[in-house]
């Protein structure tokens, strides 16, 4: 396969991630559609890794798997937090920074 | 036959990635993303990039959406109330995700990569293999391998902060008077899912 593909698939899932952000409210749900923003871009970093013939696109996508991975444990704990004070889990309505 | 499976693949990963955006249960969309994921993973294998793959495999795949799956049942997947802040949200989001593709198509189209419409380069059988990319991560990206090791430290340390009982138990008993704080802490043991299993 051309390495186009890739990209055009990497991109249009992209889109569908933001598209998501932008959709949903429950913050449980918009951590998920992070997710597949950040694996579109590691697709296409793995995918120009190839079409360059160079390892190190490969590094950096294990690093963003990293950093991902740090997100959604930060992220998830927040959402518990939320929950144990008997806030509504919506991102509407969560509005102010003081709880 | 690399054809077949990039096209099953990009259709798992695209399904998978709809699914989570239009499920209304979190559960499903958590169910869904991980079909997105093992999509993922066969594309990675497709672009030569194994340890990558397997990574994508045990780290999103087995940590990761283990521990979504345990935060989706402790919050409990109440669906959302079709309240809209912004009139026609519903209707101006799918707008703003096609923009954001077609413009990101242009960009890519028109970057004048030379390569891009190729196979890239031929590349040995050991491209992206444990022992190319551990060498490389352990050789030249040193820097980069420490720091990651340090985030996930500070972040494992960060949820426990987070969403630990002792928090929450300091907060409430300013408010009031820290008179329940301790009866609380003991009431049930800590519902947390441990960070440290990604790590």
């Amino acid at each position: 396969m051309n390495i186009e593909w890739y990209i055009v698939l990497s991109s249009l899932l992209f889109a569908v991630g933001a598209m998501g952000i932008l959709i949903r409210r429950s913050p449980v749900v918009i951590l998920l559609c992070l997710e597949i923003m950040l694996n579109a871009g590691n697709l296409s970093l793995v995918a120009f890794s190839k079409m360059v013939g160079n390892q190190q696109g490969q590094i950096f996508a294990i690093i963003v798997m990293v950093v991902a991975a740090c997100e959604v444990v930060v992220g998830l704990g927040l959402i518990v937090a939320i929950f144990r004070r008997k806030l509504p889990l919506d991102v509407d309505e969560l509005r102010e920074l003081r709880g | 036959m690399e054809a077949v499976l990039f096209f099953f693949a990009a259709l798992g990963a695209l399904g998978g990635a709809i699914g989570v955006v239009a499920l209304r249960n979190p559960f499903y969309g958590v169910l869904a993303l991980i079909v997105h994921l093992f999509s993922l993973a066969v594309l990675f294998l497709l672009l030569s990039a194994a340890f990558v793959a397997a990574a994508q495999v045990v780290v999103y795949a087995g940590a990761v959406m283990v521990l979504y799956v345990f935060v989706t049942a402790y919050v409990g997947g109440d669906t959302e109330s079709a309240w809209e802040l912004i009139p026609g949200q519903r209707f101006l989001a799918p707008l703003m995700g096609a923009a954001l593709f077609i413009e990101l198509s242009i960009a890519v189209l028109g970057s004048s990569l030379i390569a891009l419409g190729t196979h890239g380069p031929d590349v040995n059988p050991s491209f992206g293999n444990p022992a190319a990319i551990g060498r490389l991560l352990l050789e030249r990206f040193l820097l980069a391998f420490e720091a990651s090791s340090i985030l996930l430290l500070l972040a494992a340390v960060g949820a426990v902060i987070l969403a630990g009982r002792r928090a929450e138990g300091i907060v409430e008993g300013s408010s009031e008077h820290s008179s329940e704080a301790p009866a609380e802490r003991s009431e049930d043991p800590s519902t947390i899912p441990s960070p440290g299993a990604t790590a």
